[in-house]
Protein backbone atom coordinates (compact mmCIF):
# COMPACT_ATOMS: atom_id res chain seq x y z
CA UNK A 1 0.00 0.00 0.00
CA UNK A 2 1.65 3.51 -1.41
CA UNK A 3 1.68 6.02 1.45
CA UNK A 4 -0.83 8.62 1.48
CA UNK A 5 0.72 12.01 0.87
CA UNK A 6 0.68 14.64 3.66
CA UNK A 7 2.45 17.07 1.46
CA UNK A 8 0.86 20.16 -0.69
CA UNK A 9 1.90 21.27 -4.13
CA UNK A 10 4.45 23.32 -2.88
CA UNK A 11 6.60 20.42 -2.29
CA UNK A 12 9.41 20.87 -5.14
CA UNK A 13 9.99 24.29 -3.20
CA UNK A 14 13.16 24.82 -1.87
CA UNK A 15 13.47 24.89 1.91
CA UNK A 16 14.55 28.35 3.61
CA UNK A 17 13.94 26.76 7.22
CA UNK A 18 16.59 25.31 8.38
CA UNK A 19 16.27 21.31 8.79
CA UNK A 20 19.33 20.87 11.25
CA UNK A 21 16.97 21.54 14.64
CA UNK A 22 14.34 19.17 13.05
CA UNK A 23 16.25 16.08 12.51
CA UNK A 24 18.10 16.91 15.93
CA UNK A 25 14.28 16.88 17.47
CA UNK A 26 14.15 13.70 16.17
CA UNK A 27 17.16 12.01 17.37
CA UNK A 28 17.04 13.36 20.64
CA UNK A 29 13.15 11.96 20.82
CA UNK A 30 14.42 8.49 19.43
CA UNK A 31 17.91 8.65 22.00
CA UNK A 32 15.65 9.04 24.92
CA UNK A 33 12.78 6.70 24.71
CA UNK A 34 15.54 4.05 23.87
CA UNK A 35 17.83 4.83 26.95
CA UNK A 36 14.68 4.80 28.94
CA UNK A 37 13.24 1.18 27.36
CA UNK A 38 16.87 0.05 27.96
CA UNK A 39 16.66 0.47 31.71
CA UNK A 40 14.35 -2.34 31.87
CA UNK A 41 16.95 -4.34 30.83
CA UNK A 42 16.92 -7.60 33.45
CA UNK A 43 13.98 -6.15 35.03
CA UNK A 44 10.86 -7.20 32.59
CA UNK A 45 8.08 -8.89 34.08
CA UNK A 46 8.76 -12.09 31.80
CA UNK A 47 11.79 -12.69 29.75
CA UNK A 48 9.95 -12.30 26.26
CA UNK A 49 8.87 -8.89 27.37
CA UNK A 50 12.28 -8.07 28.70
CA UNK A 51 13.52 -8.68 25.42
CA UNK A 52 11.08 -7.15 23.54
CA UNK A 53 11.74 -3.92 25.33
CA UNK A 54 15.43 -4.39 24.64
CA UNK A 55 14.54 -5.12 20.90
CA UNK A 56 12.33 -2.17 20.87
CA UNK A 57 15.34 0.27 22.17
CA UNK A 58 17.69 -1.47 20.21
CA UNK A 59 15.78 0.10 17.00
CA UNK A 60 14.89 3.25 18.47
CA UNK A 61 18.54 3.43 18.97
CA UNK A 62 19.82 2.85 15.31
CA UNK A 63 17.23 5.38 14.16
CA UNK A 64 18.74 8.12 16.52
CA UNK A 65 22.05 7.43 15.14
CA UNK A 66 20.88 8.05 11.95
CA UNK A 67 19.85 11.03 13.08
CA UNK A 68 22.29 12.16 14.31
CA UNK A 69 24.81 11.25 11.87
CA UNK A 70 22.78 13.32 9.30
CA UNK A 71 22.00 16.16 11.85
CA UNK A 72 26.05 16.56 12.02
CA UNK A 73 26.22 16.40 8.24
CA UNK A 74 23.65 19.29 8.42
CA UNK A 75 25.30 21.33 10.60
CA UNK A 76 28.57 21.25 8.81
CA UNK A 77 30.63 22.33 12.21
CA UNK A 78 32.57 19.51 12.81
CA UNK A 79 30.86 18.45 15.66
CA UNK A 80 29.83 14.44 15.15
CA UNK A 81 26.93 12.38 16.38
CA UNK A 82 28.68 11.45 19.52
CA UNK A 83 28.97 15.17 20.45
CA UNK A 84 25.22 15.73 19.83
CA UNK A 85 24.28 12.42 21.49
CA UNK A 86 27.01 12.91 24.70
CA UNK A 87 28.15 16.69 25.34
CA UNK A 88 24.44 18.83 24.75
CA UNK A 89 22.76 19.68 28.20
CA UNK A 90 19.28 19.15 28.71
CA UNK A 91 17.95 22.41 28.11
CA UNK A 92 19.15 21.60 24.57
CA UNK A 93 17.85 18.24 24.38
CA UNK A 94 14.57 18.69 21.93
CA UNK A 95 12.81 15.63 22.64
CA UNK A 96 9.24 15.88 23.93
CA UNK A 97 8.23 15.36 27.19
CA UNK A 98 6.72 12.00 26.97
CA UNK A 99 9.66 10.17 26.39
CA UNK A 100 11.80 11.26 29.32
CA UNK A 101 9.12 10.29 32.01
CA UNK A 102 10.54 7.83 33.96
CA UNK A 103 9.17 3.86 33.46
CA UNK A 104 7.49 3.35 36.99
CA UNK A 105 5.75 0.00 36.36
CA UNK A 106 4.82 -1.77 33.31
CA UNK A 107 1.41 -0.97 32.50
CA UNK A 108 3.19 2.87 32.77
CA UNK A 109 5.51 2.21 30.68
CA UNK A 110 3.61 0.29 27.97
CA UNK A 111 1.17 3.40 27.68
CA UNK A 112 4.11 5.65 27.12
CA UNK A 113 4.94 2.99 24.20
CA UNK A 114 1.70 3.43 22.67
CA UNK A 115 1.13 7.06 23.07
CA UNK A 116 4.65 7.16 21.13
CA UNK A 117 4.19 4.41 18.93
CA UNK A 118 0.97 5.77 17.64
CA UNK A 119 2.69 8.57 16.43
CA UNK A 120 6.20 7.60 15.33
CA UNK A 121 4.72 5.09 13.31
CA UNK A 122 2.06 7.81 11.42
CA UNK A 123 4.91 9.93 10.93
CA UNK A 124 6.92 7.80 9.57
CA UNK A 125 4.58 6.79 7.11
CA UNK A 126 4.02 10.39 6.12
CA UNK A 127 7.92 11.05 6.12
CA UNK A 128 8.44 8.71 3.38
CA UNK A 129 7.18 11.33 0.36
CA UNK A 130 9.49 13.84 2.21
CA UNK A 131 10.64 15.99 -0.25
CA UNK A 132 14.07 15.48 1.51
CA UNK A 133 15.57 11.89 0.30
CA UNK A 134 17.64 11.47 3.58
CA UNK A 135 14.55 11.83 5.62
CA UNK A 136 12.25 9.94 3.55
CA UNK A 137 15.29 7.33 3.45
CA UNK A 138 15.10 6.80 7.30
CA UNK A 139 11.93 6.67 7.54
CA UNK A 140 11.32 4.05 5.34
CA UNK A 141 14.19 1.71 7.09
CA UNK A 142 12.55 2.31 10.41
CA UNK A 143 8.84 2.77 9.88
CA UNK A 144 8.96 -1.23 9.32
CA UNK A 145 10.16 -1.87 13.20
CA UNK A 146 7.70 0.84 13.93
CA UNK A 147 4.83 -0.68 12.67
CA UNK A 148 6.47 -4.34 14.88
CA UNK A 149 6.33 -1.70 17.91
CA UNK A 150 3.01 0.07 17.49
CA UNK A 151 1.53 -3.64 17.23
CA UNK A 152 3.21 -5.01 20.31
CA UNK A 153 2.14 -1.52 22.83
CA UNK A 154 -0.93 -1.84 20.98
CA UNK A 155 -2.12 -5.65 22.19
CA UNK A 156 -0.75 -4.82 25.88
CA UNK A 157 -2.77 -2.32 26.49
CA UNK A 158 -5.70 -4.11 25.13
CA UNK A 159 -4.56 -7.14 27.65
CA UNK A 160 -3.75 -4.88 30.52
CA UNK A 161 -7.00 -2.81 29.98
CA UNK A 162 -9.08 -5.55 29.46
CA UNK A 163 -7.13 -8.14 32.00
CA UNK A 164 -7.41 -8.20 35.54
CA UNK A 165 -8.65 -6.18 37.85
CA UNK A 166 -4.97 -5.46 39.04
CA UNK A 167 -3.80 -4.76 35.72
CA UNK A 168 -7.01 -2.55 34.53
CA UNK A 169 -6.16 -0.42 37.98
CA UNK A 170 -2.70 0.24 37.19
CA UNK A 171 -3.22 0.88 32.98
CA UNK A 172 -6.17 3.50 34.69
CA UNK A 173 -3.38 5.10 36.94
CA UNK A 174 -0.71 5.39 33.99
CA UNK A 175 -3.48 7.14 31.50
CA UNK A 176 -4.21 9.74 34.56
CA UNK A 177 -0.42 10.65 34.80
CA UNK A 178 0.54 9.85 31.08
CA UNK A 179 -2.04 11.56 29.08
CA UNK A 180 -1.66 14.66 29.47
CA UNK A 181 1.76 14.09 27.64
CA UNK A 182 0.26 13.13 24.39
CA UNK A 183 -0.59 16.41 23.13
CA UNK A 184 2.89 17.67 22.65
CA UNK A 185 3.80 15.21 19.87
CA UNK A 186 1.30 16.35 17.22
CA UNK A 187 1.20 20.65 18.62
CA UNK A 188 4.33 21.78 15.91
CA UNK A 189 6.68 24.38 17.14
CA UNK A 190 7.59 27.43 15.32
CA UNK A 191 10.59 25.61 14.08
CA UNK A 192 7.90 22.81 12.88
CA UNK A 193 5.60 25.10 11.50
CA UNK A 194 8.03 26.73 9.23
CA UNK A 195 9.35 23.29 7.90
CA UNK A 196 5.48 22.38 7.55
CA UNK A 197 5.01 26.16 5.87
CA UNK A 198 7.58 25.18 3.09
CA UNK A 199 6.34 21.54 2.53
CA UNK A 200 9.02 19.92 4.02
CA UNK A 201 7.06 18.35 7.02
CA UNK A 202 3.89 17.11 6.99
CA UNK A 203 0.98 19.05 8.46
CA UNK A 204 0.72 16.62 12.10
CA UNK A 205 -3.48 17.95 11.79
CA UNK A 206 -3.39 15.05 8.86
CA UNK A 207 -1.86 12.51 11.04
CA UNK A 208 -4.29 12.89 13.41
CA UNK A 209 -7.48 10.97 12.10
CA UNK A 210 -5.68 7.61 11.61
CA UNK A 211 -4.16 7.97 15.36
CA UNK A 212 -7.18 8.76 16.48
CA UNK A 213 -8.81 6.02 14.83
CA UNK A 214 -6.22 3.86 15.80
CA UNK A 215 -6.99 4.87 19.78
CA UNK A 216 -10.22 4.58 19.45
CA UNK A 217 -10.11 0.68 18.20
CA UNK A 218 -7.42 -0.22 20.31
CA UNK A 219 -9.76 1.67 23.97
CA UNK A 220 -12.39 -0.22 22.75
CA UNK A 221 -11.08 -3.41 22.64
CA UNK A 222 -9.74 -3.08 25.52
CA UNK A 223 -12.70 -1.93 27.76
CA UNK A 224 -11.44 1.29 28.07
CA UNK A 225 -13.28 4.58 27.91
CA UNK A 226 -11.51 7.79 25.98
CA UNK A 227 -9.49 9.73 28.13
CA UNK A 228 -11.09 13.44 27.99
CA UNK A 229 -8.34 15.39 30.08
CA UNK A 230 -7.69 18.30 27.75
CA UNK A 231 -5.08 19.80 29.81
CA UNK A 232 -1.83 19.66 27.37
CA UNK A 233 1.51 19.28 29.13
CA UNK A 234 4.25 20.94 26.95
CA UNK A 235 7.79 22.30 26.36
CA UNK A 236 10.53 19.53 25.66
CA UNK A 237 10.51 20.42 21.98
CA UNK A 238 11.47 23.69 23.00
CA UNK A 239 14.32 23.07 25.97
CA UNK A 240 11.86 23.12 28.78
CA UNK A 241 11.98 19.84 30.44
CA UNK A 242 11.02 17.87 33.35
CA UNK A 243 13.30 17.19 36.36
CA UNK A 244 13.67 14.01 35.03
CA UNK A 245 16.02 14.39 31.61
CA UNK A 246 18.52 16.11 33.97
CA UNK A 247 19.04 12.29 36.04
CA UNK A 248 18.72 10.29 32.56
CA UNK A 249 21.26 12.19 30.93
CA UNK A 250 23.72 12.28 33.85
CA UNK A 251 23.81 8.66 33.70
CA UNK A 252 23.40 8.66 30.18
CA UNK A 253 26.45 10.96 29.36
CA UNK A 254 28.90 9.80 32.65
CA UNK A 255 31.14 8.46 30.68
CA UNK A 256 32.09 11.17 27.99
CA UNK A 257 31.49 14.01 30.69
CA UNK A 258 34.06 12.29 32.84
CA UNK A 259 36.89 11.28 30.68
CA UNK A 260 36.36 13.55 27.08
CA UNK A 261 37.28 11.61 23.74
CA UNK A 262 37.02 8.37 25.16
CA UNK A 263 36.58 5.20 23.05
CA UNK A 264 36.92 1.97 23.07
CA UNK B 1 50.80 -5.74 0.39
CA UNK B 2 49.68 -4.45 -2.79
CA UNK B 3 47.73 -7.02 -5.24
CA UNK B 4 50.00 -6.51 -8.11
CA UNK B 5 46.23 -7.36 -10.37
CA UNK B 6 43.88 -4.70 -10.32
CA UNK B 7 40.85 -5.85 -8.72
CA UNK B 8 38.12 -7.13 -10.65
CA UNK B 9 34.34 -6.89 -9.93
CA UNK B 10 33.50 -10.79 -10.18
CA UNK B 11 36.74 -11.41 -7.91
CA UNK B 12 35.34 -9.09 -5.04
CA UNK B 13 32.08 -10.75 -4.92
CA UNK B 14 33.49 -14.14 -4.66
CA UNK B 15 35.16 -12.98 -1.66
CA UNK B 16 32.34 -11.34 -0.31
CA UNK B 17 30.86 -14.52 0.11
CA UNK B 18 33.05 -15.62 2.18
CA UNK B 19 32.50 -12.77 4.65
CA UNK B 20 29.78 -14.16 7.16
CA UNK B 21 27.07 -12.65 9.06
CA UNK B 22 28.63 -12.67 12.45
CA UNK B 23 24.94 -13.13 14.68
CA UNK B 24 24.38 -16.02 12.22
CA UNK B 25 27.62 -17.59 11.23
CA UNK B 26 26.33 -20.04 8.65
CA UNK B 27 25.11 -17.17 6.27
CA UNK B 28 27.66 -15.00 3.91
CA UNK B 29 26.60 -11.75 3.81
CA UNK B 30 25.37 -12.39 -0.07
CA UNK B 31 22.84 -14.98 1.14
CA UNK B 32 21.54 -12.71 3.66
CA UNK B 33 21.27 -9.86 0.58
CA UNK B 34 22.62 -6.97 2.61
CA UNK B 35 25.24 -6.14 -0.59
CA UNK B 36 24.02 -3.94 -2.79
CA UNK B 37 26.89 -2.91 -5.13
CA UNK B 38 30.47 -3.16 -5.70
CA UNK B 39 32.20 -0.13 -7.84
CA UNK B 40 35.73 -0.13 -8.63
CA UNK B 41 37.24 2.93 -9.55
CA UNK B 42 41.25 2.41 -10.13
CA UNK B 43 42.46 1.21 -7.00
CA UNK B 44 39.64 2.33 -4.45
CA UNK B 45 36.89 -0.20 -4.10
CA UNK B 46 33.56 0.87 -2.69
CA UNK B 47 31.00 -1.76 -1.12
CA UNK B 48 27.81 -1.10 -0.96
CA UNK B 49 25.89 -2.32 2.34
CA UNK B 50 22.20 -1.94 3.84
CA UNK B 51 21.37 -2.86 7.59
CA UNK B 52 18.93 -5.23 7.98
CA UNK B 53 17.37 -3.47 11.15
CA UNK B 54 18.82 -0.18 12.37
CA UNK B 55 20.28 -0.74 15.19
CA UNK B 56 21.65 -4.01 14.18
CA UNK B 57 24.84 -4.20 16.12
CA UNK B 58 26.22 -6.87 13.40
CA UNK B 59 26.64 -3.91 10.95
CA UNK B 60 29.92 -2.42 12.45
CA UNK B 61 31.34 -6.06 12.29
CA UNK B 62 30.35 -6.50 8.96
CA UNK B 63 32.28 -3.81 7.56
CA UNK B 64 34.78 -4.50 9.51
CA UNK B 65 35.14 -8.18 8.37
CA UNK B 66 34.69 -6.59 4.46
CA UNK B 67 37.83 -4.22 5.31
CA UNK B 68 39.88 -7.24 6.49
CA UNK B 69 38.32 -9.95 3.39
CA UNK B 70 39.92 -7.56 1.23
CA UNK B 71 43.24 -6.46 3.15
CA UNK B 72 44.29 -10.02 2.87
CA UNK B 73 43.98 -10.22 -0.40
CA UNK B 74 45.81 -7.28 -1.32
CA UNK B 75 43.16 -4.56 -1.41
CA UNK B 76 43.42 -1.42 1.33
CA UNK B 77 41.49 0.52 -0.49
CA UNK B 78 37.89 -0.07 0.73
CA UNK B 79 35.29 2.60 1.10
CA UNK B 80 32.31 0.68 2.61
CA UNK B 81 28.80 2.92 1.83
CA UNK B 82 25.68 2.36 3.95
CA UNK B 83 22.55 2.78 1.89
CA UNK B 84 19.34 3.00 3.37
CA UNK B 85 16.61 3.00 1.03
CA UNK B 86 15.27 0.96 -0.97
CA UNK B 87 15.40 -0.20 2.55
CA UNK B 88 16.14 -3.99 3.26
CA UNK B 89 13.76 -6.80 2.55
CA UNK B 90 14.10 -10.47 3.42
CA UNK B 91 13.09 -11.04 -0.36
CA UNK B 92 16.86 -10.36 -0.61
CA UNK B 93 17.96 -13.23 0.93
CA UNK B 94 19.13 -16.44 -0.88
CA UNK B 95 17.64 -19.86 -1.49
CA UNK B 96 20.35 -21.48 -0.44
CA UNK B 97 20.64 -19.23 2.50
CA UNK B 98 16.92 -20.25 3.17
CA UNK B 99 18.06 -24.02 3.02
CA UNK B 100 21.67 -22.91 5.30
CA UNK B 101 19.42 -21.24 7.92
CA UNK B 102 16.88 -24.30 8.34
CA UNK B 103 19.86 -26.63 8.80
CA UNK B 104 21.18 -24.39 11.47
CA UNK B 105 18.17 -24.79 13.71
CA UNK B 106 16.68 -21.40 12.69
CA UNK B 107 13.63 -21.40 10.54
CA UNK B 108 13.56 -19.45 7.46
CA UNK B 109 11.27 -16.67 6.34
CA UNK B 110 8.17 -17.46 4.78
CA UNK B 111 7.43 -15.00 2.18
CA UNK B 112 4.72 -12.44 2.03
CA UNK B 113 3.63 -12.93 5.53
CA UNK B 114 5.55 -9.22 6.73
CA UNK B 115 3.01 -7.47 9.23
CA UNK B 116 4.28 -4.75 7.19
CA UNK B 117 2.38 -1.61 7.42
CA UNK B 118 -0.62 -3.62 8.62
CA UNK B 119 -1.71 -3.17 12.29
CA UNK B 120 -2.71 -6.45 12.38
CA UNK B 121 -3.60 -6.97 16.37
CA UNK B 122 -3.86 -10.51 18.14
CA UNK B 123 -3.64 -11.70 14.16
CA UNK B 124 -2.99 -15.20 13.06
CA UNK B 125 0.49 -16.36 13.62
CA UNK B 126 2.70 -17.29 10.53
CA UNK B 127 2.75 -20.68 9.73
CA UNK B 128 6.25 -21.53 10.64
CA UNK B 129 7.94 -25.09 9.76
CA UNK B 130 9.85 -26.42 13.04
CA UNK B 131 13.34 -27.05 12.15
CA UNK B 132 13.47 -30.06 14.07
CA UNK B 133 10.86 -31.95 13.24
CA UNK B 134 9.14 -30.30 10.65
CA UNK B 135 6.36 -29.76 11.89
CA UNK B 136 3.78 -26.65 11.18
CA UNK B 137 2.10 -27.48 13.97
CA UNK B 138 3.85 -24.27 16.26
CA UNK B 139 3.29 -21.20 18.12
CA UNK B 140 4.84 -17.47 18.59
CA UNK B 141 5.90 -16.95 21.67
CA UNK B 142 7.47 -13.41 20.88
CA UNK B 143 7.95 -11.26 18.40
CA UNK B 144 11.10 -10.11 19.66
CA UNK B 145 13.44 -12.99 19.36
CA UNK B 146 17.40 -13.20 20.19
CA UNK B 147 18.41 -10.44 17.75
CA UNK B 148 16.52 -7.50 16.29
CA UNK B 149 15.53 -9.65 12.63
CA UNK B 150 14.19 -13.06 14.61
CA UNK B 151 11.02 -14.17 16.48
CA UNK B 152 10.78 -16.32 19.11
CA UNK B 153 8.53 -19.76 18.53
CA UNK B 154 7.93 -23.24 19.49
CA UNK B 155 7.30 -26.41 18.15
CA UNK B 156 4.02 -28.08 19.83
CA UNK B 157 4.83 -30.97 18.92
CA UNK B 158 8.45 -31.77 19.30
CA UNK B 159 8.38 -28.70 21.76
CA UNK B 160 11.22 -27.50 21.00
CA UNK B 161 11.80 -23.82 20.99
CA UNK B 162 13.58 -22.43 17.87
CA UNK B 163 14.39 -18.69 16.26
CA UNK B 164 12.53 -17.61 13.18
CA UNK B 165 14.01 -15.07 10.96
CA UNK B 166 11.35 -12.50 10.52
CA UNK B 167 9.99 -11.70 6.92
CA UNK B 168 10.32 -8.09 6.51
CA UNK B 169 9.58 -6.72 3.43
Amino acid sequence: MLPQNHFSAADAAPATAPLFPFVLQLADTSLILAHRLSEWCGHGPVLEQDLAMANIALDLLGEARSYYQYAAELEGQGRTEDDLAYLRSAVEYRNPLLVEQPNHDFAHTILRQFLFDNFHYHLLKALLTCPDAQLAAIAEKSVKEASYHLKWSSEWVIRLGDGTPESRQRLDKAIATLWRFGEELTTPTAMEKALQEVGVLPDYAALKPAMQAHTEYVFAEATLPLPTQVFAQQGGKNGRHTEHLGYLLSELQYMQRTYPGLTW
Amino acid sequence: MVNAVAPTEAHIWQLLEEVSDPEVPVLSILDLGIVRGVTIAGEQITVTITPTYSGCPAMNVIATEIRLRLLAEGYPNVVIHNQLSPAWTTDWMSQAGREKLEAYGIAPPVDGTATGHVLNLFGKDTAVRCPVCKSTHTHLVSQFGSTACKAHYQCDDCLEPFDYFKCHN
